[in-house]
C-alpha cells in the first residue's frame, strides 16, 4: 500500500536501528504517549530489536483504559434502564464496568451497537424517531472533532432524540502530570502524532520548556516510531531538550485548524477523571452550555454511585510508566483479556492487552 | 449477468409460519420449489432420510451458518452452506458426496430472495458435485431469526492415500497457504451497519474439494495436516495447531497474501487480517521435500492461484505461533478472546 509500505521497510528500519545502536551510550526511559504507538511497538516486535539501554514505558493515550468506570456504568445504565440505542466505538464495548461491560448488557438484550463514526449515530437517531440515541464519546483529541460535528450535524437536522455521554480527555495535561510526578521516571516523550494532526504543536513547547525535557511527535509506522526514537536518543546523548516533529508529512504546526475551531465551538476545557491516575485538573472537554440539550449526562440526569476499583490493578502505575505489565502481580493470571482486572487489559491499545496477546512468550520465559 | 432458474408461480410472496407446519403450505413450498430445484435419486424418494450404500471410510461434518447480511459481495448463505460442509469434509481428506439441507426461516422472508438462496445452493451442490438427500424446514416468528439460518451436514468418502492428523505434523514441515486472506470477512464488513463502505472486495466463497482430492492424487501422505481458517483467521488455525500437535509455528508476516484492497480496508477499519473469516483457503501442513512441488501443483488448481509459503513447523516455542515482522521483530501471534473489535482511534 502506497504511503505505508515505505514506512515498513525492513531495509530502512535496520539502519534507524543500527543508528540508535551507534549513539546511545547511556540508559534512556522513553514514554510513547499514545496506545495506537504501544500497540505497534509490540505488533511489530520493535521492543525486541531496541538495545537494551533504551526502556520504553507506555503512556496513558489508550482512550478505553482511562474512561472513568463511573461513566461506563452510566452508560451500561442508558443502554438497560433508560433502553436508548446506545453507540459505540468498538473497543470500549468490552471494558468491563463495575458490574457488566456494555457487550454483557447487550447479551442481556440492551441495544448496543458499534459503529466507526458519531455521524452514523446521528443518522440512527434520525431513523428511530421514537427512540432516544446516546453516543458513547470518548477519546483523546482525535475523536473530539468528529464527536464535535455529530452534535452540530444532529442541531442542524433539528434531531432532538441524539445527545452524547462525553468523557473526552487531554494529551497535554496527562504528560505534564506525570512529569510533575515525583515517581516519574520518563527522560523523554514521543508526543502522540494524531493528536498533535488535530491540535498542533503550540501546547507542547512550554511543556518541553518548564521541565527541560525532549519531546518528539511520531508516527505509528515501525520506521516512524524507529525514526522518533533516534532523534529523541540523539537529543538526550546531547543534552538537549526541545520539541521536534518526526510526522511532519501528517502534522502540520498549527494542526487542522477546522478541526480545531469545531472543537471550540461545541466543547469547553474542564477538569476529568482519568481512570487508575484519578482527576487531573483542566484536562478533559465537556460540552458547552448551549448544547446541554446534547448531553445524555444533562438529558438523562443520570446518578451512579461511584463504585470502587479493583485493588489488585495496578493500572495507575501502568498508565504512568512506573510499572510495565508483566510486573504485575496478576498479569495473565488473575488479569487476562477475557477476566480483565482492569481497562489496559481489555483495549488493543491497552499495553497489558499489547504486552499479553503480542509478547507473551518473552515474559513467560522471563 | 446470474444464472437462475426462473421462480415458478407460488401463492405466497413471502416465508409465514405455515411453511414450516408441515400442512398444504409446506408441500407446496418444498413439492413446487425446493424438489423441483435440487432433484436427485434419493431427494426424490422423499423419504424421511436417504439410504445409500457406502464402502471404505467416511468422513461426516456438520456446520451452521448464521451469516448477516444474507447476501454479501461475491455471495449469500446458501453457497456459504453447501462450500462450508463440503470444505469441511475435504480438510478430513475426503470428498463429499451427500449434504442434508436444514433451513430455519424467520417468517416475513422474501420468496424471492429465499429463490435467489435456492438457486446458489443448487448452484454450488453441482460445482462440488455433491447432492443433497435429505432436510428440513423450519419457519420461527418474525424477530426470532435473522432472515434465515441453514444447517448442513455431509458425508465424503476418504481418499484412499489421505492421512490427515495433527500427529503426522512434525518439525521442519512447511506451512502453505492456497489464497489470499481476510477477503469473506472484509467483503461482510464491508455491509454492516455503522461500517459500510463502498469496495469491489468479494468473499472468498469456494468449494475446496477438487483441488484438494487433486493434491491428495499427488502427494497423499506427504500432506501431514489441512485445516480451513474460517472463524477466528489464519491467526486461530495456527494456534489450534500448534496446540494440537505439540509443536512451534513460525509464520513470516511478508509472506501472507493480502488483496491490495483487503489490506487497505483492514488498515481503515483496525483489524488484523490475521484474524479475519475466509471461507475459500485452506492451510496445508506437508513434508519439506514436497513443499515447493506442493505450491507449484496448487497454483495451476482451482482457487490456489495466490498459493505460498508462509512459515514452518519447529520443536522450538511448542504450543506457540510466532510471527516474524516485515522489519525483522517477532512477536507471538495469540488467540483472542472473543470478537476482533474495530479500534477507537
Amino acid at each position: 500500500m502506497k504511503y505505508l509500505e515505505e514506512y515498513r521497510d525492513a531495509g530502512v528500519a535496520e539502519q534507524y536501528l543500527a543508528e540508535i545502536k551507534k549513539i546511545v551510550t547511556k540508559k534512556w526511559t522513553i514514554m510513547e504517549i499514545c496506545g495506537g504507538q504501544t500497540h505497534s511497538l509490540v505488533k511489530n516486535g520493535l521492543l525486541t530489536l531496541l538495545p537494551e539501554n533504551i526502556q520504553m514505558v507506555h503512556g496513558p493515550g489508550c482512550p478505553v483504559c482511562v474512561t472513568p468506570l463511573n461513566l461506563i456504568d452510566k452508560a451500561v445504565y442508558l443502554a438497560e434502564e433508560k433502553k436508548v440505542i446506545l453507540c459505540s466505538f468498538g473497543d470500549m464495548i468490552r471494558v468491563p464496568g463495575s458490574k457488566q461491560s456494555l457487550l454483557e448488557a447487550k447479551a442481556n438484550g440492551a441495544d448496543v451497537r458499534i459503529l466507526y463514526s458519531p455521524l452514523e449515530a446521528v443518522k440512527i437517531a434520525e431513523q428511530n424517531p421514537d427512540k432516544e440515541v446516546v453516543f458513547f464519546a470518548v477519546g483523546f483529541e482525535t475523536t473530539a472533532p468528529a464527536n464535535a460535528l455529530s452534535v452540530l450535524h444532529a442541531q442542524r437536522a433539528g434531531i432532538t432524540n441524539y445527545s452524547i455521554l462525553t468523557s473526552h480527555v487531554l494529551v497535554p495535561p496527562a504528560m505534564e502530570a506525570i512529569i510533575s510526578d515525583e515517581d516519574n521516571v520518563v527522560q523523554g516523550f514521543l508526543a502522540a502524532g494524531h493528536v498533535c494532526a488535530i491540535m498542533g504543536l503550540e501546547e507542547y513547547y512550554p511543556l518541553v520548556e518548564k521541565y527541560t525535557l525532549p519531546m518528539v511527535v511520531t508516527g505509528f509506522e515501525p520506521v516512524d516510531l524507529l525514526q522518533g526514537i533516534l532523534m529523541l536518543v540523539k537529543q538526550l546523548e546531547n543534552g538537549v531538550a526541545k520539541l521536534e516533529n518526526q510526522y511532519a508529512r501528517v502534522v502540520p504546526e498549527n494542526g487542522n485548524p477546522s478541526a480545531r475551531k469545531i472543537i471550540a465551538d461545541v466543547f469547553e476545557v474542564s477538569n476529568r477523571e482519568w481512570r487508575g491516575i484519578g482527576e487531573i485538573s483542566l484536562s478533559g472537554y465537556e460540552l458547552r452550555k448551549e448544547f446541554a440539550a446534547y448531553d445524555a449526562n444533562k438529558k438523562f440526569n443520570v446518578q451512579i454511585e461511584a463504585a470502587t476499583e479493583s485493588k489488585e490493578c495496578i493500572a495507575g502505575d501502568i498508565l504512568r510508566g512506573i510499572k510495565k505489565p508483566h510486573q504485575c502481580p496478576q498479569f495473565g493470571k488473575k488479569c487476562n483479556p477475557l477476566h480483565p482486572l482492569g481497562a489496559p487489559m481489555v483495549s488493543s491499545e491497552g499495553a497489558c492487552a499489547a504486552y499479553f496477546h503480542f509478547s507473551q512468550a518473552e515474559y513467560a520465559e522471563a | 449477468m446470474e444464472l437462475q432458474c426462473p421462480m415458478p408461480k407460488f401463492d405466497f410472496d413471502v416465508i409465514t409460519l405455515g411453511h414450516g407446519s408441515g400442512g398444504i403450505l409446506t408441500h407446496q413450498l418444498l413439492n413446487s420449489g425446493v424438489f423441483a430445484l435440487l432433484a436427485n435419486p434419493l431427494l426424490d424418494e422423499k423419504h424421511d432420510g436417504a439410504v445409500f450404500e457406502a464402502n471404505g471410510k467416511i468422513a461426516f461434518s456438520a456446520d451452521s451458518y448464521v451469516v448477516s447480511p444474507i447476501f454479501f459481495p461475491g455471495g449469500n448463505i446458501g453457497e456459504l452452506a453447501i462450500n462450508g460442509t463440503v470444505n469441511d469434509l475435504a480438510m478430513c481428506g475426503a470428498a463429499a458426496k451427500y449434504l442434508s439441507l436444514s433451513f430455519i426461516i424467520e417468517e416475513g422472508l422474501p420468496m424471492t430472495d429465499f429463490w435467489k438462496i435456492l438457486n446458489s445452493i443448487q448452484q454450488a451442490a453441482s460445482d462440488a458435485n455433491v447432492h443433497i438427500v435429505t432436510g428440513d424446514t423450519k419457519v420461527v416468528e418474525k424477530g426470532k431469526g435473522d432472515g434465515i439460518f441453514i444447517n448442513t451436514s455431509g458425508i465424503g468418502f476418504l481418499h484412499p492415500e489421505a492421512s490427515i492428523h495433527v500427529s503426522n505434523i512434525k518439525k521442519g514441515d512447511k506451512i502453505i497457504i492456497s489464497g489470499n486472506i481476510a477477503s469473506h470477512g472484509v467483503a461482510i464488513m464491508s455491509l454492516r451497519q455503522g461500517l459500510e463502505f463502498e469496495s469491489d472486495i468479494i468473499s472468498d466463497t469456494a468449494n475446496l474439494n477438487h483441488t484438494v482430492i487433486a493434491l491428495l492424487d499427488k502427494f497423499g501422505q506427504q500432506i501431514h495436516f489441512l485445516r480451513d481458517p474460517t472463524r477466528g483467521g489464519v491467526a486461530t488455525v495456527l494456534n489450534e495447531i500448534a496446540k494440537d500437535s505439540n509443536t512451534g509455528v513460525n509464520i513470516l508476516q511478508n509472506k501472507l497474501p493480502v488483496d491490495e484492497g483487503v489490506s487497505s480496508a483492514c488498515e481503515i477499519l483496525g483489524l488484523d487480517p490475521l484474524y479475519v473469516a475466509n471461507e475459500g483457503i485452506f492451510i496445508a501442513i506437508v513434508a519439506v521435500d514436497v513443499a515447493d512441488d506442493f505450491v507449484t501443483a496448487l497454483k495451476q488448481l482451482p482457487f490456489g492461484a495466490n498459493a505460498t509459503t508462509i512459515g514452518e513447523i519447529t520443536d522450538q516455542h511448542p504450543k506457540q505461533v510466532i510471527l516474524k515482522s516485515s522489519i525483522g521483530g517477532s512477536r507471538v501471534v495469540s488467540m483472542l478472546p472473543g470478537e476482533q473489535l474495530p479500534r477507537i482511534c
